[in-house]
């Protein structure tokens, strides 16, 4: 077992607020049950393939309220990875329009169909296009970290991948790029660490302690966190994100997290029952401490499930993209992202 | 009169100054060289990266989502091929996003032999380039494209893959080739915007006032009007089919010369108007011939202006080997040659319908 920030280093840190707490709950299992419906809509015969983040719940629900949420570089990037379904959420994503994707409709606002779910694009809160291959959000993510830098606002810059993705080039071209002496970048990179290579163990192919260590050859500022401790995460990312916002300096979070439900619907995706699972165990810190009650948690999650199903039937309904449509979108006309840019200036 | 790289450099100059480039930059191209080639000398925006061609594509591409306006350079293409998957990814952007997002960068790499650059200063680009959809691809030949090119590939809200061929940078403007405001006299221009050898901290270059001139992106140009023979080609091959011609011309056979400048949208009615004219057709390019950009154009020739045909449409093109060695004889046997099209000019005038 990977060893992370020892809990005593957290004892004596002031609890979130039980609003926030209820917040954080509320979005984790939104995203549980929108992750739920889609692994049922693929064995269902409605999708073909399912991606999805279960399991790192507790890392993007508090990723996402954190977000400085708007358009053009005064406001935060994100470059996600196909298991920030609960970051989106948390942003105010309409959950419906997850499951478009999953069915691939026209009416799919993130690629009309033309993506695998959890492949998310919003110009409107700079979430850039989310892609298959891994860690090339690595790659792109100094190119808007310098935009951040040079509108002079608060807005950062956050990459997000896996752990297995690091062994690819793109994990130090993003250590290097950053952190160029007298041009540091105020990017959060953050390794949501699962320990698997879809069937590949980590340890069969890592030497490193800890992924994080790596940023310290650079200089780079680095935590490792319990990924399944929602408060935790919320603190956690909310210091790094104040020293990158502050400082304008790149920072690196390392996040031990768990994968419920496997790599994807190629391996399966049935419940796996030997991880943590961090919606119950944050649920029996809530009960505990008074915040919400079992029947509250259980009567959320049974009307969610039910909400999610219904839309699920009418999604069903919704038409899909029709054959001469591959043509269009190969170009745009328009320079949307220099409008937006421009936009997002003169609102800040 | 500029060269194709001062073209190059004043097209970047106008493009930071005027329209919104925010960014120039790559391997070597910021002070003090200012490029291996001297493109980006002076540039108000320019910058030195690390030596990593997927962080130059992948910043790129981050600049241009973020409403920047960059362009990028991988020193050589035959450096590019580690970075092809991040070019796949900008192409796709628009597409994958159904146009939530469109990826506005120009990456400029240079291309092609000529200038005995051995194995891996030699490649071509184009096959690779035109098999990247949502690029736009251009090639110029000679200045004045090469700053029409820029500017527009610059104001394109589309990625463009600006190719410039290696052994062309040098090459001067032709009649009629004039950037509008630029000096007549070349010795000026050189004074004023190329940076001395030695020390340059102090160096400031003093840019002429240069106007806009845009080639519109998937326009060809007739290089040399003809009525016997057609050869469909750009880039470094531009002015070797155009000393062909003259050869040619006194043994009665009038060759046509379409410089196609973009290689992707291409100039298909260009193309079209001037096979019907000829009915015979050369294409002609210093890639690899196997899957070569140039097949394409055969293969919609024959399909499209079958009839219009007096002789099968030739490829001429690079031989299909893992490099262009050093040595001379090697490099010519790699690459087309002047002789060698001049004799399949001549043996495409020899067809009769």
């Amino acid at each position: 077992m990977t060893s992370v920030i020892p809990r005593e280093q957290h004892e004596g840190e002031p609890t979130l607020a039980p609003e926030l707490l209820v917040r954080i709950h509320d979005v984790m299992v939104r995203s549980r049950c929108l992750e739920e419906r889609m692994i049922r809509m693929n064995k269902q015969g409605d999708g073909y393939f399912w991606i999805g983040g279960p399991g790192e719940e507790a890392l993007n629900a508090p990723l996402g309220m954190l977000v400085h949420k708007g358009q053009g570089p005064q406001f935060d990037y994100l470059h996600l990875h196909y298991r920030s379904s609960a970051t989106v959420l948390a942003m105010g994503a309409d959950p419906v329009d997850a499951l478009r994707q999953m069915k691939n409709t026209v009416t799919d606002p993130y690629s009309g169909g033309r993506n695998f779910c959890n492949h998310y694009s919003m110009r409107k809160w700079n979430v850039v296009p989310v892609s298959s291959p891994i860690e090339v959000q690595f790659s792109m993510a100094p190119g808007t970290a310098l935009a951040n830098k040079r509108a002079g606002g608060r807005g950062i810059t956050i990459v997000q991948g896996g752990d297995a993705g690091t062994a690819e080039g793109d994990f130090p071209t993003c250590l290097v790029w950053v952190s160029r002496p007298g041009a540091e970048l105020p990017c959060l990179m953050i390794v949501a660490n699962n320990q698997w290579g879809i069937s590949t163990p980590a340890s069969e192919q890592h030497g490193e302690k800890h992924i994080a260590d790596r940023g310290k050859a650079f200089g780079i500022r680095t935590a490792v966190i319990d990924g399944n401790d929602p408060e935790v995460c919320y603190r956690e990312l909310k210091k790094a994100m104040d020293y990158v916002r502050t400082e304008r300096k790149p920072f690196l979070l390392e996040a031990m997290v768990s994968r419920l439900y496997g790599h994807s619907s190629a391996t399966g995706s049935n419940f796996i029952t030997e991880e943590n699972d961090c919606l119950p165990m944050f649920e029996k810190k809530l009960e505990e401490r008074k915040i919400l009650t079992r029947a509250q948690m259980d009567e959320l999650r049974a009307r969610v499930t039910q909400e999610l199903l219904e839309a699920s039937k009418r999604v069903r309904e919704e038409p899909q993209p029709k054959e001469e449509d591959i043509w269009k979108h190969v170009f745009s006309e328009r320079d949307l992202v220099h409008e937006g840019a421009q936009k997002g200036n003169g609102a800040s | 009169m500029a060269t194709l790289v001062q073209a190059i450099r004043l097209a970047l100059h106008v493009g930071e100054e005027r329209h919104g480039v925010t960014d120039i930059f790559g391997e070597d191209v910021g002070p003090p060289l200012g490029g291996v080639f001297t493109q980006s000398q002076g540039l108000r925006t320019a910058w030195n990266s690390p030596l990593d061609e997927r962080g130059i594509v992948g910043t790129a591409i981050g600049l241009a989502l973020a409403g920047q306006r960059p362009v990028a350079e991988v020193q050589f293409c035959d450096y590019a091929f580690n970075a092809i998957d991040l070019m796949k990814l900008a192409g796709g952007i628009c597409w994958s996003s159904a146009g939530d997002y469109n990826c506005p960068m120009v990456l400029m790499t240079p291309v092609g032999s000529g200038i005995r650059g051995s194995l891996y200063h030699s490649h071509s680009f184009d096959g690779q380039a035109t098999r990247l959809p949502g690029w736009k691809i251009v090639m110029p030949s000679n200045p004045l494209d090469a700053y029409g090119l820029m500017l527009s590939a610059i104001l394109d809200p589309n990625p463009v893959m600006y190719l410039p061929p290696k052994a062309l940078l040098r090459a001067k403007a032709g009649p009629g080739e004039q950037i509008p405001g630029e000096p007549d006299d070349a010795r000026t221009l050189s004074k004023m915007i190329d940076a001395p050898l030695g020390d340059r901290s102090k160096w400031r270059p003093e840019w002429p006032e240069v106007g806009d001139f845009f080639v519109p992106l998937g326009t060809a140009r007739v290089a040399r009007t003809g009525s016997t023979v057609t050869v469909v080609t750009y880039g470094r091959m531009v002015p070797v089919a155009l000393q062909a011609a003259e050869q040619v011309a006194a043994e009665g056979i009038d060759t046509e010369v379409i410089d196609l400048r973009s290689l992707h949208p291409y100039d298909w009615e260009a193309i079209k108007a001037s096979v019907k004219k000829t009915n015979r057709v050369l294409f002609l390019n210093e890639d690899t011939e196997i899957t070569n950009f140039g097949e394409h154009l055969v293969r919609r020739t024959a399909e499209e202006l079958f009839y219009d045909l007096f002789a099968p449409p030739k490829l001429l093109a690079g031989a299909h080997v893992p490099g262009i060695g050093l040595a001379d004889n090697l490099e010519h046997g790699s690459v087309p040659q002047l002789p060698g099209v001049v004799a399949t000019l001549r043996e495409l005038a020899k067809h009769e319908p």
